[in-house]
């Protein structure tokens, strides 16, 4: 089978179990503004790239990176740099 | 069953692997006891997490197939070759076994019903499995919200659901079912033969003026050709739900 880069592109969907373990909250419906662009989106329709260590996030907009994550050796590792902010219900 | 989705931290629990049903010659589902499950939105997912001797673990995400008014609750799973989690559930699994799952996860690819929009759902190959949740919650609770599946398969033999699609779509309730066969077609085929293409979308497609609302599920070539098209076609961004899947489902 050949892997093109696109089949490795998925969206926010795919980690919402991740993001539920870190937040304890259902996240794909929270909506992120892009520190970049300022665009707002849907947790559930943001890219996400899963073929790394890590999963890296990006704005479906622009492009910008948005969130990093890694998890491993019993401690995660977040980097948030690239959103703006977060809303999302109680 | 079909409370909203229960918040807090996710548990891993132990389900029972009740029935095993093989749909095509790669893509089964199982049907699962959970005791302690709390109950599902149609198109949510569950992650399966499966251990070996040495400990090492392998996480997946399946979308739910299950209605949540079912009894049990069903995941459907496409073999692939070279996947970690997807070879065991199909073709070792036996009935009895158990499976590590946690859930329901996701609220953002969800049709709760009660929403008379007509729907308009398009699948590329195991792409279906959310949708045929919503399906099968549409008929569970009598809504007769018109709803059109148009379902890309690459042959007959791939066709998921096949005979219960079927019969769905001969209730009489609002429901109809266009598939689509891309690589090998039957003799006398009288569905698509290609990918799904804007042309196909504009046959199927319900007018604006009816605000219809889509949920695309799929390889993410297929969602982002059909999502532009859609948008293309004038219709309003947020009334199209993407989720896309791709070989880390593996």
């Amino acid at each position: 089978m050949t892997v093109q880069q696109s089949d490795l592109k998925l969206d926010g969907n795919a980690i919402g179990g991740l993001l539920r373990e870190i937040f304890t909250m259902e996240m794909t419906t929270a909506e992120s503004t892009c520190a970049g662009c300022h665009k707002v989106h849907a947790v559930g329709q943001v890219e996400v790239y899963m073929n790394a260590p890590g999963v890296v996030v990006r704005c479906p907009a622009c492009g910008q990176v948005q969130m990093r994550i890694v998890k491993g050796g019993g401690r995660y590792w977040l980097d948030l740099s690239g959103i703006h902010s977060l809303e999302f219900s109680t | 069953m079909a409370r909203t989705a229960v918040l807090g931290r996710l548990e891993w629990q132990l389900g029972s692997v009740a029935e095993l049903v093989q749909e095509t010659p790669r893509v089964a589902s199982l049907l699962l006891d959970m005791p302690e499950w709390p109950g599902h939105l149609a198109g949510q997912h569950v992650d399966v997490r499966l251990t070996a001797d040495d400990g090492y673990q392998a996480e997946r995400s399946y979308s739910i197939a299950s209605a949540p008014e079912d009894r049990r609750l069903a995941i459907t799973v496409e073999r692939l070759d070279d996947g970690e989690v997807s070879p065991y559930l199909v073709g070792e699994v036996r009935k009895g076994d158990k499976v590590e799952l946690r859930g329901p996860i996701g609220g953002y690819f969800v049709w709760r019903g009660g929403d008379n929009r007509p729907l308009l759902l398009v699948a590329g190959g195991s792409g279906v499995v959310p949708l045929m949740a919503m399906i099968r919650h549409r008929s569970a609770i009598k809504s007769t919200t018109p709803t059109r599946l148009l379902y890309s398969s690459r042959s007959e033999e791939d066709i998921i659901y096949r005979a219960e699609l079927e019969a769905l779509s001969t209730a009489g309730d609002g429901l109809t079912v266009a598939h689509g066969l891309t690589r090998k077609q039957p003799p006398g085929w009288r569905g698509y033969a290609r990918r799904i293409d804007r042309p196909m979308l504009e046959e199927v497609a319900w007018p604006k003026e009816q605000n219809p609302i889509f949920f695309v599920c799929g390889p993410t070539p297929l969602v982002e050709a059909v999502a532009g098209h859609l948008v293309d076609m004038g219709f309003e961004a947020p009334s199209i739900k993407t989720e896309r899947f791709g070989p880390t489902g593996g």
